[in-house]
């Protein structure tokens, strides 16, 4: 691919920067684009889902399948803005609102009986029935103070998740 | 663990693969009673999808680093243009000039002495053997190529077999001007696959379809009656199934440590100095992979022949076949990856979610029953 950083100039870096909340420094972005770069084999300006599940651990992932669903397609900036919060220093706020974003992938703004019962069916495969998962859920949501019927939204994520400690990161790596 | 039963060597490939991937998280304390949070709360998984994409050790395998360019300077540019005229312009026309010159020698020689004497012929056999390794002298000298060989060179004994860590296919050329192997290969298309067909097939070289299934039992029942053969050419496997860059050496197939004699291991390292060696072959053809070190100054590697190994008592082929992927990473100097390079080609089996899958839904349901 060359000498990528001369492809991106001081311009863009900042520009992809400011877009990610300064949350990486410039030499990771910089890596995070020949990264890019290497993923994104016909140059088209995104990867495809194809050249994301040719990444074995990637593949590997329970949730993948949901996960390409929100980073199939992105240029650079969003793809950057997407990683940034597993970046160190990403807040836990931040954190959450990834996983909530993860969870209500059809973006209406709340997480449903339906989204959860998702994610825990990728998270569990055929080791649980529908009724189990039904089952757990309902009761966890019950001693939380929640019920089934009704959506849970950002608040509550942050609510039930917040504790100090969570990590979520990656590091880039920077040669 | 469950669903090892199967005796192909995916799965057991696969094995080894998933003691990397059950990580720390997987492992759970003694159970707890269970919360909405610890429902809701995928930060492990993501984790671990983030880490994916952000660097991977299965892509770092293929990745080909382009040479930092050097001829910014006032003076080191027309020095470097000089080079390019010389190279483009002298050398390689040279170069082609020989390996035709070369070619026409050796069909020549091949043609009559392939169909005027009979098969099974002894002469013909070793005429043939002498002619495949000049045709790969003329290729290496067609790039310039600084072989150093270090260790005995190969003789031909039966109950042998050599495997080599695998770059390109000009590993196969680099290894056969020095002795014509038996070469186990993927099948290729075009002018390759026509010199396969007819050349190779002379020197006993065996052939194989990735993408078909059952190829793998009439592989290995070739292999079997080859190795058996008393004057048959020694034959060369690349373990790893691929081309990896020269940096790193994916998970070796067993097939070659279950043959039950001997493993003698090649170990080949390219010095990056002028060419990088590694065929990259999605992102160039075999032609274009021959231009382009044909237009370069010189192809410099290394090749140790290290002392032939044996089965241990009580180890199994994986064993073995890891046994000696130490042996050749160490000398050549390569780091070792965890991966089966069949992943380049076909996605992972589904098996291997299943067993993340299959510790978390038991991790629920036993903390469920917690009070």
């Amino acid at each position: 691919m060359g000498n990528a950083s001369s492809m991106l100039t001081q311009y863009d870096i900042e520009e992809v920067q400011e877009h990610c909340h300064y949350l990486f420094s410039q030499q990771e972005i910089v890596a995070l684009y020949n990264r890019f770069c290497q993923l994104d084999r016909s140059a088209k300006g995104f990867i495809s889902s194809e050249e994301f599940l040719s990444i074995p651990e990637f593949s590997l992932n329970p949730l993948s399948q949901r996960l390409l669903k929100m980073v199939d397609g992105l240029n650079f900036k969003e793809f950057v803005a997407f990683l940034s919060a597993f970046s160190p220093l990403a807040t836990v706020p931040q954190k959450i609102e990834l996983i909530f974003k993860v969870y209500d992938v059809d973006g209406k703004g709340r997480v449903t009986f339906k989204d959860l019962m998702e994610v825990l069916g990728d998270l569990t495969g055929s080791f649980m029935s529908e009724e189990q998962r039904e089952k757990v859920l309902s009761r966890v949501l019950e001693e939380a103070g929640y019920s089934r019927d009704s959506p849970l939204l950002l608040e509550d994520f942050m609510k039930v998740l917040c504790k100090p400690g969570m990590t979520m990161e990656v590091e880039v790596p920077v040669d | 663990m469950a669903g090892l039963g199967s005796s192909s060597s995916e799965m057991d490939l696969d094995r080894l693969n998933i003691e990397e991937y059950l990580t720390v998280e997987s492992i759970r304390e003694s159970p707890r009673k269970l919360h909405l949070r610890d429902l809701l709360d995928i930060s492990p998984t993501l984790k671990e999808a983030a880490g994916a994409i952000v660097d991977d050790s299965f892509t770092r395998c293929f990745k080909s680093n382009p040479p930092e360019p050097w001829n910014w300077n006032v003076y080191l540019f027309p020095l470097w243009c000089l080079g390019v005229v010389i190279r483009y312009g002298i050398l390689f026309p040279l170069r082609v000039t020989i390996l035709a010159a070369g070619w026409i020698a050796f069909f020549s020689a091949f043609l009559p002495v392939h169909f005027l004497l009979g098969d099974h012929n002894k002469l013909r056999q070793k005429v043939e053997r002498k002619l495949v390794e000049m045709i790969c002298s003329v290729f290496v000298a067609s790039w310039t190529g600084v072989i150093k060989y270090h260790g005995p060179r190969p003789s031909i004994r039966p109950q042998q077999v050599f495997v080599a860590n695998h770059t390109s296919m000009i590993d196969f050329i680099i290894l056969e001007q020095m002795t014509a192997f038996a070469v186990i290969m993927q099948k290729h298309p075009g002018w390759v696959g026509f010199i396969q067909k007819t050349i190779l097939e002379s020197v006993g070289c065996i052939w194989f379809n990735r993408t078909e299934s059952k190829d793998r039992e009439i592989v290995a029942r070739k292999l079997r009656e080859h190795t058996q053969g008393v004057d048959k050419n020694p034959v060369l496997i690349f373990p790893e199934g691929t081309c990896v860059n020269n940096h790193y050496t994916v998970m070796f197939k067993k097939g070659a440590f279950e043959l039950g004699c001997a493993v003698c291991p090649v170990a080949i390292k390219y010095n990056k100095i002028f060419v990088d060696a590694f065929w990259n072959s999605k992102k160039q053809s075999f032609t274009m992979h021959l231009v382009q070190l044909m237009t370069s100054w010189a192809v410099v590697c290394d090749v140790w022949y290290l002392e032939p190994q044996y089965i241990r008592p009580g180890e199994t082929p994986i064993e073995f076949a890891e046994r000696v992927r130490d042996m050749i990473s160490i000398r050549a100097g390569l780091k070792k990856v965890p991966w089966d390079g069949y992943l380049k080609y076909f996605r992972p089996s589904p098996k291997l979610i299943e067993r993340k899958q299959q510790i978390f839904a038991e991790s629920v349901l036993q903390r469920l029953e917690e009070k």
